[in-house]
């Protein structure tokens, strides 16, 4: 059969675009080679590393088991998305490197996507919800701790918890002194 | 690029109805969390595939005229989670599916796909065979209701004929109501893992919370396909909840599945887990109806 293409509309980091992408290519595939968004990391291809993850209207999805033609009428955010005009840095993104949280980077675009979409949510999450939120990402460098640390650290600082934020002590949890200087 | 050799892509219920008959090699491609990744692995490279992806009239939980809770079978694991009916009526699928790979795993996974593969390791299928769910198929000849117990033939076969996709999950009223339940997932890890064996549990107590008025069990990796434990549900029936009681009934499921050996684990290591998850599994039931347990 001959090679099938087909365009595709969408909505990419908030401006509207389309393309003709062939069928047979994952949405990966559609960011990195026809939209230059090399955040876009190819890992493991089979949905289990998280390094593709973009955010698909509001949620996290693993980019490389996702055909790209079903991206139509989709509204998508890729890490390119979350810097500013001059390409300031997002507080989510400035707090991985406060904390330490990045070294080779590869897991980084995946894992700050996942954040982004919990620190947005404007809910405050268990230490055990986190953990659970953020499971669909592997790191094989800094290990997870100061990952953790930078979302729940920002999580806070979003919902205006800048002094319990300060709490956080290096294995992510919150060590609060004796008496609460406040509640 | 997925090696496939074409792609159809439905536009509306008829039309994948309608290519299913034009297409007889075409499988079928729900959210592809593991359709895509079975071609990758070259299981499935080469293939036709029909995707019904973009139908989003198959998404979304809702309450029928029969009162019914029908589930689209496009619906994501993540939206069945969230659904405030399911949390209201069902709140163990939603538990059981958000045990499901990774969080986006379950953002592109659904529920038709999760059932329509046919793997006895479904998160979803211990809980849809416990609450006698019923399978909505849509063919050239209409619609065809199948009770899931039936849908299920054997290892990765079901009952789809070839012109017809799968377009809900209903759970009749009489399967909800005054009904709760508890579901437990073994595994070797919390996120990104199959099931060892699961198991799903439901009660209904009676009106003085003193005895079962209907229990109902079923289990992934217990045997071929999912499968209920049919002789334990008969035995726990109308019996008062004791401690005795319920160990009796665990015990039972013995009679009724039929774990295998496999990588994951033995199958002595299986029967022992679930007798332990049959009585587990009862005893939150029985706390979640606001029951106590007596003796």
């Amino acid at each position: 059969m001959d090679n099938q293409y087909k365009v595709v509309h969408c909505t990419i980091n908030g401006k509207e675009v389309s393309q003709i992408v062939d069928v047979r290519a994952s949405l990966t595939d559609m960011l990195r080679n026809d939209y230059r968004l090399t955040s876009v990391k190819k890992g493991c291809e089979v949905g289990e590393c998280g390094a593709c993850t973009v955010i698909i209207n509001g949620e996290s999805f693993n980019s490389c088991i996702y055909l790209a033609v079903w991206a139509e009428g989709k509204e998508i955010w890729t890490l390119e998305g979350l810097t500013g005009p001059g390409g300031e840095l997002s507080d989510i993104q400035q707090a991985f490197i406060d904390e330490g949280a990045i070294q080779c980077g590869f897991c980084s675009p995946g894992f700050i996507l996942t954040s982004w979409e919990i620190v947005n949510s404007g809910r405050e999450y268990t230490d055990d919800e986190l953990r659970k939120a953020l499971s669909g990402h592997l790191c094989r460098c800094t290990g997870y701790e100061n990952i953790f640390r930078a979302v729940k650290k920002t999580m806070l600082r979003r919902l205006g918890k800048n002094e319990e934020a300060e709490l956080v002590n290096s294995q992510g949890i919150t060590e609060y002194p004796d008496p609460m200087p406040f509640k | 690029m997925y090696d496939i050799k074409a792609l159809y892509e439905a536009e509306s219920v008829e039309h994948a109805v309608q290519l299913r008959q034009e297409h007889p090699e075409a499988q079928i491609l729900a959210g592809g969390s593991d359709v895509l990744v079975q071609i990758r692995e070259g299981r499935r490279a080469g293939c036709e595939f029909i995707s019904i992806y973009m139908l989003d009239e198959l998404r979304g939980v809702s309450i029928d005229e029969e009162e019914n809770i029908r589930i689209g079978s496009l619906t994501s694991f993540s939206h069945i989670t969230k659904d405030p009916i399911i949390q209201k009526y069902i709140n163990v699928l939603g538990e059981a599916v958000d045990m499901v790979g990774g969080p986006q795993i379950r953002a592109i996974g659904t529920i038709g796909g999760n059932t329509c593969n046919g793997v006895t390791s479904a998160d979803s299928a211990s809980t849809l065979m416990a609450w006698d769910a019923i399978i909505e198929l849509t063919g050239a000849n209409g619609v065809r209701r199948v009770p899931i117990k039936d849908f299920y033939i054997k290892a990765k076969v079901v009952d789809i004929k070839p012109d017809e996709i799968q377009t809900a999950i209903l759970i009749p009223k009489a399967s909800y109501e005054n009904c709760f339940g508890h579901y437990i997932k073994y595994s070797m890890r919390n996120a990104l893992d199959i099931a060892t064996t699961g198991c799903s549990v439901n009660a209904v107590l009676s009106a003085d919370k003193k005895s079962f008025e209907r229990v109902r069990i079923g289990y992934g990796v217990a045997a071929p396909i999912p499968v209920r434990a049919y002789t334990a549900e008969e035995f726990i029936k109308g019996k008062e909840i004791t401690e005795e009681n319920i160990k009796k009934f665990a015990e039972t499921v013995l009679e009724d599945i039929n774990p295998r050996d496999s990588w994951r684990a033995g199958k002595a290591l299986r029967r022992h887990i679930s007798v332990v998850m049959a009585e587990r599994a009862l005893k939150e039931c029985v706390e979640l109806a606001g029951g106590e347990i007596n003796g």
